[in-house]
């Protein structure tokens, strides 16, 4: 290009220019793009701190070892007493009764759906279950309440209108497509080779898919486990609506109790002033439930890191 | 290893064969169990509440008599809220998408955010409930009402338009960037005129799996203290007495449908069954067709995909 005459160099130089602009809004625009990214740190770490700075007031009030170790929770009672193993118990009974559930059938319909379904079934099947998964959860609360309590107390006719016998089986049938649809990504994800190595040796369908698509995708099935059970310990309204919300430290499943999740609704539903204890003991119960995921999803990584394999 | 005769070696394989039907049926039965639950569902909230389904049932506030109670403060409560969600968390969940795809290089931070996100997806929804209670409410001072709710559901369902965003992207072939680029244009031109229009079928798949999640969502709702009982209407743009902003309603009370249905199953009154019955076939309608739509565009989508 030649830049002798003056009008062709002040082109060039307004070319120049509006490059230089064009970087100027280029690294704008990538740093509101960056600032969009980091909202998910920020909620994470407003997560926390909510949590943490909340909890100080309260545990400064309450004992960590009373806490603990009371096998009573009556913070809005004259007679206050804070043992959060009462919200505890009936969180992991209830999720246990979902993890009963939603683990066979989940596993099962991932090994039916990847190793023995044709695609026809395959293609309808999962957005079905993708519909199950996208019913609301008050829904099912209302499902567990009115149909399931009462088809239950008929086989057990000393079962009490809440119960979270009757919550936990209907939470159990919710995340069934969490653990069918990410197990079967997992086990579809198996090399072919794999298959056809067992069919070589003359093993049968269910033989393969149990002791080498299982084991190969083991890893991604632990992680739809660990998934199931952060979403048990964390639901809140079928256990609001179907289990009742008298805090009862027990182990029967036969029984009603509060979970950590319907406490917390319990007290927003009223109106406590905030900076109350009342107010607080929520925070407290919500560091609990956060701190509980977190076991599970720490120990998911770890399985997953220990059985990963590599093909 | 001894050797088989024939016959035993038949009887094997009948044995095998066996127990894979065995499975297979299993397998259906598990399925059907599944499929049961839904049809039962939805067939006892048809059969429960066809009574209510009249125009006065969407037109009626909530009331102390069953069968005069509506849904109109929910429906719109809800509309309004999710309004509110979409304008927040569309915008952000792209741009994060965006970002992370296109521009973030591999580092410690990208490394963080990412496995922040994944880990946000595990965080049970009432926390985001409590955070919101903290900081939406207490510290902003944002109060219990629309624009609270609006904004906690928005980030309850950013990380599933950032993967779906990220997902969508990721398909699209490296030669459309390349030619973009080789007519020089910037590193947003590309963006902006051709990532994502190319992402805007993924994206609107998880917009709308997003939300559906989000209008269906109780329990941070009633944590940031959401009223149960709402007789009245936010106030409409520019309308009133004294004359409302155009963004008087986001801060005004309210109530949502999953709120409403709440309240009618915790009351001992067997007749407001019907209404919950109502009210859930209402909502879950909602939740399911915007599903529908979801797995339709994908199915579309995957379908369409000519590069």
């Amino acid at each position: 290009m030649s830049a002798n005459n003056a009008s062709d160099l002040h082109t060039v130089s307004d070319r120049l220019a509006k490059n230089a602009m064009r970087n100027v809004s280029e690294r704008l625009i990538e740093g509101l793009l960056f600032s969009a990214a980091a909202v998910s740190v920020l909620t994470t770490i407003g997560i926390m701190y909510v949590l943490i700075s909340e909890s100080i007031h309260f545990f400064a009030n309450v004992s960590i070892v009373d806490f603990l170790t009371d096998t009573q929770w009556t913070p809005l009672f004259d007679d206050a007493h804070f043992g959060i193993m009462v919200l505890v118990s009936g969180t992991l009974v209830s999720s246990a009764v979902a993890l009963l559930v939603a683990v066979p059938m989940g596993t099962i319909i991932a090994i039916y759906l990847s190793e023995f379904a044709n695609g026809k079934v395959r293609e309808v099947a999962k957005p079905i279950l993708e519909l199950l998964g996208g019913i609301p959860t008050i829904v099912f609360g209302y499902f567990a309440l009115l149909m399931v309590t009462p088809l239950l107390q008929k086989l057990f006719p000393e079962l009490p209108g809440f119960s979270l016998l009757s919550a936990g089986l209907v939470m159990g049938i919710m995340i069934v497509p969490y653990i069918a649809s990410l197990s079967e990504d997992a086990m579809r994800s198996v090399p072919m080779s794999l298959r056809e190595g067992a069919y070589a040796l003359g093993s049968t369908k269910l033989y393969t898919a149990i002791h080498v698509v299982v084991p190969a995708a083991f890893s991604g099935i632990a992680a739809a486990y660990i998934l199931a059970i952060s979403r048990a310990v964390g639901e809140t309204m079928i256990l609001a609506v179907a289990a009742g919300m008298q805090p009862n430290l027990t182990w029967n499943p036969m029984e009603p109790a509060a979970t950590i999740t319907s406490y917390i609704v319990q007290v927003a539903l009223g109106d406590l002033p905030h900076g109350s204890i009342g107010y607080q003991t929520i925070f407290a119960a919500g560091l609990t439930l956060i701190l509980i995921t977190l076991v599970f999803n720490i120990l998911g990584q770890w399985l997953r890191a220990k059985f990963r394999e590599n093909y | 290893m001894q050797a088989l005769t024939t016959e035993q070696i038949r009887a094997l394989i009948a044995k095998g064969k066996l127990r894979d039907a065995i499975f297979k049926g299993l397998g259906i039965f598990c399925l059907a169990v599944a499929l049961l639950v839904i049809i039962l569902l939805v067939s006892d909230m048809v059969e429960k509440g066809s009574e209510r389904f009249t125009l006065d049932f969407f037109m009626n506030f909530a009331s102390r008599h069953a069968n005069q109670a509506g849904i109109l403060s929910a429906w719109v409560g809800s509309l309004l809220v999710m309004t509110v969600t979409a304008l927040a968390a569309v915008p952000l969940g792209v741009a994060a998408g965006v970002y992370l795809e296109e521009y973030a290089k591999r580092n410690w931070m990208t490394e963080i955010i990412e496995i922040n996100i994944t880990n946000l997806a595990a965080v049970p929804s009432i926390v985001y409930g409590l955070l919101a209670l903290g900081i939406f409410v207490y510290q902003f001072g944002f109060g219990q009402s629309i624009l609270s709710a609006g904004l906690t559901l928005a980030l309850l369902i950013l990380p599933i338009i950032i993967v779906s965003t990220r997902e969508a992207i990721r398909a699209i072939p490296a030669m459309i960037r390349e030619g973009s680029m080789a007519v020089g244009a910037t590193r947003w031109q590309t963006c902006r005129y051709h990532i994502i229009p190319y992402a805007m079928p993924g994206i609107l798949t998880g917009v709308i799996i997003g939300l559906a999640r989000a209008i269906g969502e109780t329990a941070p709702i009633i944590t940031i203290g959401a009223l149960t009982f709402i007789a009245f209407l936010p106030p409409a743009p520019f309308m009133g007495e004294p004359a409302a902003g155009l963004f008087d309603w986001v801060m005004a009370p309210f109530t949502v449908m999953p709120i409403q249905i709440f309240n009618w199953t915790s009351r001992p009154d067997p007749a407001f069954e019907v209404n919950a019955a109502a009210a859930g076939f209402v909502l879950m309608a909602m939740v399911l067709s915007m599903n529908g739509i979801a797995i339709y565009l994908r199915y579309k989508m995957r379908k369409n995909i000519k590069w």
